[in-house]
């Protein structure tokens, strides 16, 4: 007998010799199979002002530290700077799964004394990884299409004031067309209970008054066990998440937490009673499919059917074709300005950037860097670039 | 008093907290259940001569009546006097996973007298079919998911002449296998012993070697290393033998689907017999979301390239764009 290759996973099914028995039920595995050997790609990006704990939130959701050279500027260099966009990627796996996340962080935001252009390079950057993936999808060559798109945006807003702030408002409603938006509330230990769950409401509310579409988590299906159902109960009623993160690990009552450590007491941030961090990690894995999804069929289909209905006509000859996208975009390229291909190139394409060691030259106002550095063996291979638009 | 370790510090020493354990791997499970709760589509060929089992044989790859003649009225048989493509399309369901099963016959095939050209209106079908989903696919406003209807898998049923191929087989193969994922097999192969069937299917690959005719699975297609190996022990049996029966007769206390015989039932589902089971495992339980890949990613996307190149000279000449920017662009 042929020796069947372990694509069919044993003692899932009865006997296949069973009358009647095809066995095309072993499809999911066969598709399954393939996505384990491919992996996955996901893109994250991370938007809120300086000091809110961004950075260590995204290490402690990922068990990664993405951060390791990282230089605090001070204030004086902060007044020169504008918004940037730094990506980095990391490779994680577990269990066979091969995991390419993306963590887009957007140091500046907010910063400046008049806030009021900080937003224009998100959106752009956005925007441009759209056209990128529309280009490649219309291209000739698809076989690695890389998807740098955004799935998702966390969104970190201020525990320290009422609700959402006017920058908050506008910029959220200038990407909810873009992009999932996931609002979080950072630093929640400065929060007791109370105070927590009135900001929450308070913020629901006024996403609601300005008609800001945040990301809804999907209901449960009908056919999905009652514990699934439960999870997804919880958190939808926990939406804005309140986090804590942190990376150090402090023993409290015998045991190793990760935590932090005050004199009153340890803040547990695996702890569900103490923050929502868990809830916000279980939140972007179970629903890392459907945030793509949503990424793909919506923001990104608006996205292309708007770009082609600007640029794309019938033919003078009546051709019953439409003028293929490759052609439109390729008109439309020339008389756009977007950055040259090999800056792009260089910041997010993993598959071009060789295992070199190039000395980092940071220029004085922190722009036009390029360099790549990788971790010791024992961590998650990091793989990291500066672009500046 | 408190301690405080480093960053990825070692794990827990209670039971609980995992410190190093994110949890990606549930992105399986929700991939398993959108396959599942979406569904999959498999549209199957099949091409030979009237009369060498091909509706049967459907039958009994999905153990019931799929086949155009388990559908048609009509009781007789005629041979058309030109080729048709008929499609059948049925819904079928194993343990929770939905399938929609699409059955392509092709009466008329190598019937005629002069069969020059038969293969032309199965090229256009097939090429057809490309070119709907291309359309679909570059529509301004294109639906969430585009209905599948290329032809993923096309079997082509060999008489069991026992010597070598025929013109007509050659000329059809070499001129598809360009374009479809073919599968040969040798029909009726109940006629033929173990010794002449194996020098049979030796002739039969040397034919197609000597063609350059590269049926599924395609040399050049393997991924890697372990699909090279499974996929090479299958090369090494290609054509397989099949008899397909929908009867079921009782042998030693089982129930099973044969044919009976005089000089003894033939188990279709046995591999001392023939080889169906080896059709069976390949199309369905193990290659067929690879035959889909085949098909989306190489033949698809070749018919693809062609299109747009077709149409962008075109355009561009009427428009006076020079064709180098074009080409540059691409790729």
């Amino acid at each position: 007998m042929l020796p069947l290759p372990n694509i069919i996973s044993k003692g899932q099914f009865p006997n296949p010799e069973t009358p009647g028995y095809v066995g095309f039920a072993n499809l999911p595995n066969q598709v399954h199979r393939k996505s384990v050997k491919k992996g996955f790609e996901f893109t994250l990006m991370v938007v809120g002002e300086s000091g809110l704990g961004k950075s260590t939130l995204i290490n402690s959701l990922f068990l990664t530290d993405l951060y390791p050279e990282r230089v605090i500027p001070g204030a004086a260099e902060k007044i020169e700077r504008t918004v940037q966009i730094e990506a980095s990627t990391v490779e994680i796996e577990e269990r066979g799964v091969k995991l390419r996340l993306t963590v887009v962080d957007t140091p500046g935001y907010g910063d400046a004394i008049n806030s009021q252009d900080c937003f224009s390079t998100i959106i752009s950057y956005i925007d441009d990884q759209f056209e990128r993936y529309l280009h490649d999808e219309s291209g000739l060559n698809r076989r690695h299409i890389v998807d740098n798109r955004v799935h998702c945006c966390f969104y970190f807003i201020s525990p320290l004031g009422h609700g959402l702030k006017p920058l908050d408002v506008q910029f959220m409603k200038a990407i909810h067309n873009k992009v999932n938006v996931v609002p979080v509330i950072a630093k929640a230990d400065t929060l007791t209970l109370r105070e927590s769950e009135r900001l929450k409401r308070r913020i629901l509310d006024e996403i609601d008054e300005h008609g800001i579409k945040i990301y809804h988590l999907p209901d449960a299906e009908s056919d999905e066990d009652e514990d699934f159902k439960e999870q997804t109960r919880i958190l939808k009623a926990s939406i804005p998440f309140a986090v804590v993160g942190s990376n150090q690990q402090i023993e409290a009552k015998g045991k190793k937490v990760r935590g932090r450590l005050y004199p009153w007491g340890v803040v547990e941030v695996e702890n569900l009673e103490h923050n929502d961090f868990l809830k916000l990690r279980i939140m972007l894995i179970t629903h890392m499919q459907d945030l793509q999804e949503v990424t793909q069929d919506l923001h990104y289909e608006n996205f292309r059917s708007d770009r082609l209905k600007r640029g794309g006509r019938l033919s003078s000859h009546g051709y019953i074709l439409p003028l293929s996208p490759a052609y439109v975009l390729v008109c439309q390229l020339s008389s756009l300005h977007l950055p040259p291909p090999q800056r792009t190139n260089l910041c997010l394409d993993t598959h071009r950037v060789t295992k070199q060691h190039r000395n980092a030259t940071v220029g004085h106002n922190g722009r036009h860097i390029c360099y790549s550095s990788e971790t010791e063996p024992k961590h998650p291979e990091l793989r990291r670039w500066k672009l500046s638009y | 008093t408190a301690t405080v370790g480093g960053p990825y510090g070692e794990k827990a020493s209670g039971p609980g907290v995992d410190f190093s354990y994110v949890g990606i791997d549930a992105i399986l499970e929700q991939m398993r259940r959108k396959a599942m709760k979406q569904g999959f589509e498999l549209n199957i060929m099949v091409v030979g001569q009237s009369g060498l089992g091909k509706s049967t044989l459907m039958n009994t790859l999905f153990k019931s009546k799929v086949s155009r003649k388990s559908v048609q009225a009509t009781a007789q048989e005629k041979i058309p006097k030109t080729i048709e493509i008929k499609s059948i399309s049925h819904d079928i369901e194993e343990k929770g996973v939905r399938m929609k099963l699409t059955v392509i016959d092709t009466p008329g095939f190598g019937d005629q007298i002069n069969n020059e050209n038969c293969w032309r209106p199965i090229m256009k079908f097939i090429n057809d079919q490309y070119e709907a989903y291309l359309q679909e696919e570059i529509n301004i406003n294109r639906k969430k998911r585009i209905p599948d209807s290329r032809v993923h898998c096309c079997i082509y049923f060999i008489p069991p002449t026992g010597h070598c191929l025929r013109p007509l087989d050659v000329e059809f193969m070499r001129r598809l296998s360009k374009v479809v994922n073919i599968v040969p097999v040798i029909a009726k192969a109940d006629t033929l012993t173990l010794e002449e069937r194996d020098f049979f299917k030796k002739k039969i690959r040397e034919e197609l070697r000597a063609n350059g005719i590269d049926v599924y699975p395609q040399k050049e297609f393997d991924e890697d290393a372990e699909d090279r190996m499974i996929n090479e022990k299958i090369r090494e049996m290609i054509p397989f033998a099949v008899v397909g029966s929908d009867q079921e007769y009782q042998v030693n206390g089982r129930r099973l689907l044969g044919r009976k015989t005089k000089w003894g039932t033939i188990e279709v589902e046995n591999i001392a017999h023939c080889e169906f089971a080896y059709l069976r495992d390949l199309l369905i339980r193990t290659h067929m979301q690879n035959i889909k890949d085949i098909t989306s990613s190489i033949h698809y996307e070749m018919y693809r390239v062609r299109r747009l190149n077709e149409n962008n000279t075109v355009v561009a000449h009427a428009n006076g764009m020079p064709e180098h920017h074009l080409a540059a662009h691409e790729m």
